[in-house]
């Protein structure tokens, strides 16, 4: 069974094993397709239109299943790799191992933004931003600029707290626990941090920087708190709701997944703590 | 050159209200109609330079060889920097957001042009890519 573990708590063989087999789906094409498949779907998510990625109730159960494919093509590579996560609300400076050359690399330099240390730094020759929206082709980043701050953690125990799943209109306006922890309402959360990561984070095309996977795999497995949390809550809507992935429905693009599905994560993987 | 077409944009607005006025005192010509819907849910036009770009919003009208990313998402309206078109989209409550920074919603599509091409540093806007 695949144990989910917080990024910190990794070993150097754990982080090497993790990079060795990013850099080896990035040569094969692999990776790319994943970052094409995010952003046709971030481009195409819309309020008063189809919406299945992003703000809309989908948006955790459609992401756990796009890890889900992530990690699963990681172990072809490597079985003993499993996606760790990233607590926002306890690494939250450049100054995190996380950050450090030996994992992610860091921050962008002033210039031009380019990430220059690690191994995705574009130097390093084996991390290439193919698919992208200008013209630069090298990860960039720019941690923390302009003063901004990570969540905390009174502000996620604030969303945590919050009862009902979705609420309607079930889109970015919604009240309700996934519109919260998605960002576009209230404290802000992850969006706020795909904002503080800056440079390719900030982008429809935000899987280009590694760090999405284990920002991703935290904001998962909040929702696994939350569920704890609250145990006669469950997914909204049940059925019949236009443009909306209701509980039953199927997930564009794999069409054969529903939300419900995609509920009890433990058919999958663990976490490293009891939620 | 943003004045000018700021006045510009007015002079749509006003004539555009005069339409509909006169729709209410007699029979509403379509466009009379469309037109205040329009403008009502879409904002200004704006062409200017910004740190040495040219950036252009406004109604998009689904021609073109981009093919209207816009009307794509029934936002009709498109954003260009230096004539390439920058897909942009807009939120439930109005604000904005682009691919460049879609987790941040700002006040109007210039704002979101602006910051755009600060976040580029004179790199040029492409397609995507899928190289």
């Amino acid at each position: 069974m695949t144990v989910r573990k917080n990024q910190a708590q990794l070993t150097a063989t754990e982080k090497r094993r993790f990079v060795d087999a990013l850099l080896e789906l990035k040569r094969t094409g692999q990776y790319d397709t994943f970052v094409t498949t995010h952003n046709a779907f971030i481009m195409s998510d819309t309020d008063n239109g189809d919406r299945v990625g992003h703000r809309s109730p989908s948006f955790l159960p459609w992401h756990r299943r796009f890890l889900l494919q992530f990690e699963q093509a990681l172990q072809a590579v490597d079985p003993a790799v499993a996606l760790p996560y990233w607590d926002w609300t306890v690494a939250r400076t450049p100054r995190a191992s996380l950050w450090a050359p030996d994992f992610l690399g860091g921050t962008g330099r002033a210039r031009d933004g380019q990430v220059m240390d690690g191994p995705f730094a574009r130097t390093g020759n084996r991390w290439t931003i193919s698919v992208r929206v200008d013209g630069r082709d090298y990860l960039r980043r720019a941690l923390g600029a302009g003063g901004r701050q990570l969540p905390t953690r009174a502000e996620v125990d604030s969303v945590l707290a919050m009862e009902t799943y979705d609420m309607p209109p079930w889109n970015s306006a919604s009240d309700g626990f996934r519109n919260h922890l998605e960002g576009w309402r209230g404290a802000n959360l992850h969006n706020r941090v795909h904002v503080w990561v800056g440079g390719h984070m900030a982008t429809g095309a935000s899987p280009n920087d590694p760090v999405f996977w284990l920002h991703h795999a935290f904001i998962d497995k909040l929702w696994a708190d939350w569920q704890a949390r609250h145990p006669r809550s469950t997914y909204l809507p049940a059925a019949g709701t236009p443009d909306v992935v209701d509980l039953n429905d199927t997930m564009r693009p794999w069409n054969d997944v529903t939300p419900a599905d995609m509920l009890d994560h433990t058919r999958h993987y663990t976490y490293d703590t009891a939620a | 050159m943003s004045r000018i077409t700021r006045r510009r944009a007015l002079g749509v607005a006003a004539s555009a209200a005069a339409g509909l006025a006169a729709g209410r005192a007699l029979t509403a010509p379509a466009q009379a109609v469309a037109a205040p819907a329009h403008l009502g849910a879409g904002p200004e036009t704006f062409d200017e330079i910004v740190m040495g770009r040219r950036i252009q919003g406004g109604p998009s009208h689904g021609d073109g060889h981009h093919g209207g990313h816009g009307a794509e998402h029934g936002s009709g309206y498109s954003v260009r920097i230096d004539g390439e078109e920058l897909h942009v989209m807009r939120n439930a409550d109005g604000t904005w957001i682009s691919v460049i920074n879609h987790y941040e919603p700002l006040a109007t599509p210039r704002a979101v042009a602006r910051a755009a091409v600060r976040e580029l540093q004179g790199a040029p806007l492409v397609p995507v890519a899928t190289a």
